[in-house]
């Protein structure tokens, strides 16, 4: 890489002497070149294998969950090299009744089951065709289908959902709800990659609420999009790099809520193992109090 | 969760009688929740048959069988306002905003004036409005039957997008409807859908700035209705109908049809112009204070950037369409006399030509020493760009049209089968993507991503590690346009005349702006705009996060190359003959 840098701008450092600048040909990059530029990076491709682990619990506080989870990790077999594959789920049913883990597991399920059937010949067979959806139309449908679903089998209840695909280094995100995905780097960073569909984060967006009011907002618990609500499910979905040499931890509010973003990164760093990783997150959150049903799936890409 | 069907009454057997009919298929398992849903439908049956006003429709009967409730209705005759709102061909009229305005706030008005309990509607939005024969306003839908919960992660109520922020927080007051009304109402000026938009989100999107038609008074009515507070906003559905009132008679919008968007156009004056012997089909380089650029009439043109005086001409023996590459003192292009060509930038005097066995309209990439290019003879060539001898060829299973895109050591390039290969710089083959139909977009990458578009009318997202689309973006037909990036947003023409910007990440249309004919230019960012040339002649300047025309300059005949612009100054090629320079 650095001879290949070398090779390319190497020549152009000699001949910049001051009696040049009248050439006028170096004009500053625009923001294009920039971002080109910044693009370039990092690409290399070596072999890297993906590693997870989940951990939950019901809490201190509930007497039942609501929460749902699907952890998949395999690998799929590309033109040149087998590449990781992994599909995270979290989904926090809303409702205090019954239908809220009625929401939540067939949210998972059926999102999960959907994303798996597309990826069936690549991950049980030897594929013959390439795969005819993108990515966002595969998590699009199957977040919808799970919409629909739940719309008719529990009318009147609703799920936060958290879906990541990881397919190679890159994570698509499909996501309603205030269920959270973040990138966690080796540095100390814990970055939320979602946005919250709540009433109080979207206060706290518009400049309503202070970081402190929004802390003690009453109505914290109240969502402004979830699924199973609403016509319209206008879910967010994109795709963003997996964190680099990081984690990507995708939890329910019973875990974010409760433990300060320093005590899961402590949480993490510390535990020798994934598995350890999870069980000491939920175990964190029980400490404080666990006033909400826990729910942590944590992976990274190795190597 | 229902169907409304349209069915005739019987019971009036010598005249055609149309009703509507609202069926409601109960499916929940539980008892309890089912008796729920069956109370709000007689309750919204029981609600309506109390009612008299001619914006609601009229109830006839009600029932339940089985897992069915109907309920029969007047049938209105008409459409609703989304689809009015979507089918619209532009904006709706002001007046015709207002008129429905000023009826809708008479029924809320007259709802919210209900004894012994004052009515909210709580779904005021523009599918639950319908606009009858006589143009006239119907209030659909008081099926609001869910009661809000606190305490509880959040149960919702009305519809996201339209609702008030304190109908979120249980409080449901006629000023909640007012606010839903402003919401439904900025919805139908804007066209902008409040359920793709945050919630509350209006004030970000001023009425004016998307629709400059509308008055400034009725803008400030519809902000008051949505204010924040409950207390900024009209204290009832009368003052706000007294203030779109007085909006009607200052503005005459009652009496008068809004005149049309004014459109900047030319009087753009170039800077300079010069004139070849034939159609510039390609896109121009700039080195060193020196236009390269080709030309059907077979000639490279150098002209000085400045004044747009000529240099030197260089004689192929095809029109050339490559966009020329200078590296190391020389410029390289392909002809469609099948060469390569390597020429000195001094002297225009031939430096080696490098022959395939098809036309090359591919423009030359160089890195590592080698230069890459594609060839109608269906090979990716690499040349050793020092001594112009073949290091290998990679054969693809069409004619390639497109530029590579190389970097990282990779080599990404599509084909007219529709192929879309990414080799390394040794030559071999790391994948592999098949589109619909043939990819003569040339590629960008950011990230980890490369984005190309085809002819099969999609813009494509691929991981550039190992192919798999990421997204697709449907584009309203095929493109040859290359995508330009800038912050997170893409940029595509394509054959319907649009320029498309999207977001990278999520794929969703932040803007399209529609030109006169079919784009094949590429769009170049620079600075904050965007610049674009299109077959009706013009090139395009807009700005590029709103899509919003800075400028246009008619040329006398289609623009099919790309612009490029160094130091405020934009230089583009058209088939009038001639090269421009402009002031950006």
């Amino acid at each position: 890489m650095a001879d290949f840098w070398k090779k390319l701008f190497g020549k152009k450092q000699e001949p910049e002497k001051p009696k040049q600048v009248d050439m006028a040909t170096t004009a500053p990059l625009s923001d294009q070149q920039i971002s080109s530029i910044m693009g370039m990076q990092n690409l290399r491709s070596e072999t890297k294998q993906l590693v997870a682990s989940v951990g939950q619990s019901v809490g201190k506080q509930r007497d039942h969950n609501e929460d749902s989870i699907l952890a998949l990790t395999s690998t799929i077999a590309g033109s040149a090299d087998s590449i990781p594959f992994g599909l995270y789920i979290v989904a926090d049913g809303m409702g205090g009744h019954q239908f809220g883990e009625v929401a939540s597991n067939a949210a998972v399920r059926i999102i999960g089951g959907n994303i798996t059937k597309k990826f069936h010949s690549y991950l049980y067979n030897l594929p013959t065709q390439s795969l005819q959806e993108s990515l966002q139309e595969v998590m699009e449908t199957s977040i919808n289908e799970a919409h629909q679903y739940v719309q008719r089998e529990a009318p009147g209840s609703g799920t936060t959902v958290t879906a990541a695909l990881v397919l190679g280094q890159q994570v698509t995100i499909a996501h309603v709800g205030d269920s959270r995905a973040y990138s966690i780097f080796l540095d100390g960073r814990i970055e939320p990659i979602t946005r919250d569909h709540s009433l109080v984060k979207r206060l706290e967006e518009l400049g309503h609420l202070s970081k402190d009011e929004a802390e003690n907002f009453p109505h914290r618990n109240v969502l402004i999009r979830a699924l199973g609500q609403g016509e319209l499910l206008e879910a967010d979905i994109f795709t963003v790099p997996f964190p680099h040499g990081g984690y990507l931890m995708i939890c329910s509010d019973g875990l974010w809520n409760v433990v300060s973003e320093k005590d899961i990164f402590r949480s993490i760093t510390e535990s020798p193992t994934l598995h350890r990783a999870c069980q000491s997150l939920v175990d964190a959150a029980n400490t404080a109090g666990g006033p909400d049903n826990i729910s942590v799936v944590l992976a990274q890409l190795i190597g | 969760m229902g169907s409304v069907y349209r069915a005739r009454d019987l019971h009036f057997p010598n005249v055609v009688k149309l009703v509507a009919v609202k069926e409601m298929i109960n499916l929940a398992p539980d008892p309890i929740i089912r008796q729920t849903i069956v109370q709000n439908f007689e309750r919204e049956a029981n609600l309506l048959a109390t009612l008299n006003h001619l914006a609601i429709p009229r109830i006839y009967d009600y029932f339940t069988h089985n897992e069915h409730s109907y309920l029969v209705l007047e049938f209105v005759h008409g459409k609703d306002l989304e689809t009015v709102i979507t089918d619209a061909n532009g904006f709706l009229p002001e007046d015709q905003i207002i008129s429905w305005a000023i009826q809708l706030c008479d029924v809320l008005a007259y709802l919210h004036g209900h004894k012994p309990d004052p009515i909210i509607f709580r779904d005021m939005k523009p599918s639950n409005v319908m606009i009858n024969h006589n143009g006239d306003v119907i209030l659909v839908d008081f099926g609001i039957a869910k009661t809000f919960q606190t305490g509880q992660k959040g149960t919702m109520i009305g519809t996201e997008g339209y609702s008030p922020p304190e109908q979120y927080r249980g409080e449901a007051t006629p000023l909640a409807d007012i606010y839903s009304l402003g919401a439904a109402l900025h919805h139908a000026l804007t066209r902008r859908d409040p359920r793709l938009e945050p919630p509350f989100s209006f004030a970000e999107r001023p009425i004016r700035r998307i629709n400059q038609n509308i008055s400034s008074e009725l803008e400030a009515v519809i902000n008051t209705a949505l204010q924040y507070n409950p207390s900024d906003r009209f204290p009832s559905a009368m003052a706000m109908k007294d203030a779109l009132m007085n909006v009607a008679r200052k503005t005459g919008a009652l009496s008068k049809i809004a005149s049309s968007i004014p459109v900047p156009t030319g009087g753009i004056k170039p800077l300079w112009a010069f004139k070849c012997e034939d159609e510039i089909r390609g896109t121009p380089t700039l080195h060193q204070g020196m236009i390269f650029i080709g030309c059907y009439d077979n000639n490279l043109y150098s002209l000085n950037a400045a004044d747009g005086q000529f240099q030197w001409k260089y004689a192929t023996e095809g029109g050339i369409v490559s966009r020329p590459l200078v590296y190391d003192n020389n410029v390289f292009f392909g002809s469609e006399d099948k060469r390569l060509h390597v020429i000195s930038t001094r002297s225009g005097k031939v430096v080696w030509t490098y022959y395939t066995e098809g036309k090359i309209y591919s423009s030359p990439r160089i890195a590592d020493g080698h230069i890459f290019f594609g060839s109608e003879d269906q090979d990716l060539h690499a040349v050793n760009v020092n001594t112009g001898r073949a290091i290998w060829k990679f054969s693809a299973d069409s004619p390639i049209y497109s530029s590579p895109l190389v970097m990282n050591e990779m080599v990404y390039f599509g084909a007219e089968s529709g192929s879309f290969y990414a080799l390394d710089f040794r030559g071999t083959l790391k994948w592999r993507f098949q589109a619909k139909r043939a990819i003569t977009s040339s590629a960008v990458i950011k990230g980890q991503s490369v984005y190309v578009g085809s002819l099969d009318s999609t813009l494509y997202s691929l991981d550039a590690k190992n192919g798999w689309p990421i997204w697709k973006y449907r584009l309203g037909k095929g493109s040859v346009s290359s995508p330009a990036i800038a912050d997170d947003f893409i940029f595509i023409g394509a054959a319907d005349g649009f320029i498309y910007c999207v977001d990278v990440r999520t794929a969703k249309e932040v803007w399209r702006f529609k030109t006169e004919n079919q784009i094949s230019s590429s769009p170049t960012i620079y600075k904050d705009s965007i610049y674009c040339g299109s077959v009706d002649g013009s090139l395009y300047c807009l700005e590029y996060r709103s899509g919003r025309l800075r400028w246009k300059f008619e040329s006398k005949a289609a623009i099919t190359g790309s612009p490029i612009v160094f130091d405020d100054i934009v230089y583009v090629g058209s088939t009038d003959h001639h090269v421009y320079a402009l002031f950006a």
